[in-house]
């Protein structure tokens, strides 16, 4: 089954195209890979699809229903969430807090509630606490529950991001560079995560990457993308194999 | 020693029984002063202001410390609370007979407030910082102008002979119940959304923050209670005029809040409560009476040359300690913390304790271990 399709999208920034005629189609429950060099126009996608930014031609439709021209939180509340190139956590919040407040969008309680802390207040905040810290917990975080996010180290960082995403309810999840900054064994560590995270909560996975070694890894389908063009799209084996991406993207030599 | 002391205290502050306890005897307390004169007619108008201006403090911290923009609208909500509940209860309710209408008036005010809130908030959509900064002014501007322009409200004259009803018991309830709600407000997916605003706006909406509503509904609360704070203060004073709600009355407020400290209830009463204080023992006869015991060598010169011109000074002294608070001091003494005692007990136990102390982290995770095992 498709979940989300994008026809012929373009966007523009003044007059320059960072993305232009692109087309994607991500079944249910399928990770794929987006990769190319920077500038290719791969970040753009994802602001794309959550609404950051407004394509200028095309369309973005999830499960039928048609993406652009809602606001992010729109989106986001349709169960897509993503995850930033640079961590973008609520530094001075802390780790529970940042899971917390990604629970927007599905706590049910009127502003009245919340001012008199009575009525279906006490059961959702419960709720809320509990799940966030079981997130907490499957990122083995939850002893930092307390802990300004800020004052967490790098890797943990970047753990606590992708929690706070999943605490949205995603049945897409978007991840932009998730290995950036990180060391072999991080990114065995990492891919190991994904890989669980999908199954245990049943995700349909996109996920922009320079590691090879992570995007041939778990990818199932690769898009190569140069100066926001599709320059191929396949199997991992058919992309490592693929002259044109060897010579545009890897450099007409080895694949690391 | 020293430490079993400091247990005890943490101990103490941690109970279940220090807010209520706090607050019960808050109330028979200031029901007591009132009823029985216990302190005089100038010390009970001081600490009716303190309440006020914990009411202005906090609320205007909801919207400069929690969502971290800059509001310089507060004296406008005030005016505009002072006085439609004037309005209200000199030419609608029979307050002269039923003093308790006093208090319907009031809530009207603060009603009228918030929706004008809603006006204000309209803009913060689309502008933040330095440019929200100015168009708030804009509003404030326009408020004192509309307020001086209207003949029937008095005009540049403003209103006078206010039926006195602030009492004293009575702030203190008004102060207890909306420091209630905006702390409610605080701890729920609402003011999280606000502290998520303040951190990244970009970011919370793609966190499913709906930040519009969480703007509107932020704004509006602030606005509510600064327009209650104003009636509170229009029928203590019984004389409002639009000069009253300048920008020097918001320059005031934002001083409280920067000195006790930004998205927090318990900076906001403390730097409320220090800069009221303050300001009345500043005053030249305040000061004479203090150093009075002074030799007649030393108190003479001082009094001719610093104590009379205090009147003056003073406008010089405050302003400058906001100076000096921002630079030496820019999150206040109370800044991102809070009292434990305004946390609800679901949020501390959630965090395991850790975040309210950056000190004892351990010890209060480890409790927290215990307490789950």
């Amino acid at each position: 089954m498709t979940l989300l399709t994008a026809t012929k999208v373009r966007h523009c920034f003044g007059g320059l195209c960072a993305l232009a005629d692109f087309n994607l189609e991500l079944h249910q429950g399928e990770l794929m890979g987006i990769i190319g060099p920077n500038g290719a126009g791969k970040t753009t996608v994802f602001n794309l699809i959550t609404g950051v930014y407004r394509a200028t031609e095309g369309s973005i439709r999830y499960r039928g229903a048609e993406l652009v021209g809602l606001t992010p939180h729109q989106i986001t509340a349709r169960r897509i969430a993503r995850t930033f190139q640079n961590i973008r956590l609520f530094r001075d919040l802390s780790v529970l807090d940042n899971v917390r407040i990604a629970h927007y969008s599905q706590t049910r309680y009127s502003p009245l509630e919340a001012l008199l802390h009575l009525g279906r207040y006490r059961r959702e905040e419960q709720r809320i606490i509990d799940d966030s810290r079981g997130l907490l917990a499957i990122f083995k975080l939850e002893h930092l529950a307390g802990e300004t996010a800020r004052n967490l180290p790098y890797g943990s960082q970047r753990r606590l991001e992708i929690a706070r995403a999943l605490a949205i309810g995603p049945e897409l999840l978007l991840l932009d560079e998730p290995a950036a900054g990180m060391n072999p064994a991080e990114i065995d560590q990492l891919m190991e995560l994904i890989c669980g995270i999908r199954r245990q909560f049943e995700l349909t996975i996109l996920l922009i990457e320079h590691q090879m070694k992570l995007v041939m890894g778990i990818c199932e389908r690769i898009k190569v993308l140069d100066f926001g063009e599709t320059l191929a799209e396949g199997s991992p084996e058919v992309i490592q194999n693929d002259p044109w991406v060897m010579e545009a993207y890897l450099g007409g030599g080895a694949v690391g | 020693m020293r430490v079993a002391l400091k247990k005890h205290w943490q101990r103490a502050l941690d109970a279940r029984w220090l807010v209520p306890c706090l607050l019960v005897g808050g109330l028979v307390l200031t029901f007591a002063i009132a009823h029985f004169g216990l302190l005089n007619n100038y010390v009970q108008l001081v600490l009716i202001y303190v309440g006020i201006n914990i009411i202005l403090a906090t609320s205007l911290n909801l919207v400069n410390g929690y969502m971290g923009e800059f509001s310089l609208a507060h004296a406008g909500f005030m005016a505009v609370g002072a006085y439609s509940s004037a309005l209200l209860s000199m030419k609608v309710l029979p307050v002269a007979a039923h003093p308790a209408l006093f208090h319907l008036a009031v809530l009207a005010g603060g009603l009228v407030t918030a929706l004008l809130g809603l006006l204000v908030a309209l803009p913060s959509f689309k502008v933040r910082g330095d440019y929200l900064a100015i168009v708030t002014l804009a509003f404030l501007m326009i408020v004192k102008s509309a307020l001086e322009n209207i003949d029937a409200i008095g005009g540049p004259r403003g209103i006078s002979g206010i039926p006195r009803l602030t009492t004293l018991p009575w702030v203190f309830c008004w102060t207890v119940a909306l420091l209630w709600l905006i702390r409610n407000f605080v701890y729920s997916c609402y003011g999280r959304g606000v502290l998520a605003i303040r951190e990244d706006e970009i970011a919370s909406d793609l966190m499913s923050v709906d930040t519009r509503r969480v703007k509107v509904l932020a704004f509006m609360l602030s606005a509510f209670c600064a327009g209650i704070a104003g009636a509170l203060f229009a029928h203590l004073l019984q004389f409002i005029s639009p000069r009253v709600f300048d920008v020097v009355k918001t320059t005031e407020i934002l001083i409280m809040v920067y000195l006790g400290g930004i998205a927090s209830i318990g900076g906001s009463i403390l730097g409320a409560a220090l800069y009221t204080l303050l300001l009345e023992l500043l005053r030249p006869s305040t000061v004479a009476g203090l150093l009075s015991w002074l030799p007649a060598v030393v108190f003479d010169p001082l009094n001719d040359y610093f104590i009379r011109h205090l009147g003056v000074l003073r406008m010089i002294i405050m302003p400058l300690a906001l100076v000096l608070v921002m630079l030496f001091w820019p999150r206040g003494i109370l800044g991102l913390r809070e009292f434990r005692g305004f946390i609800p007990r679901r949020d501390r136990r959630a965090h395991g304790a850790a975040r309210l102390k950056g000190t004892d982290t351990h010890d209060a995770a480890d409790s927290h271990s215990t307490r789950e095992t």
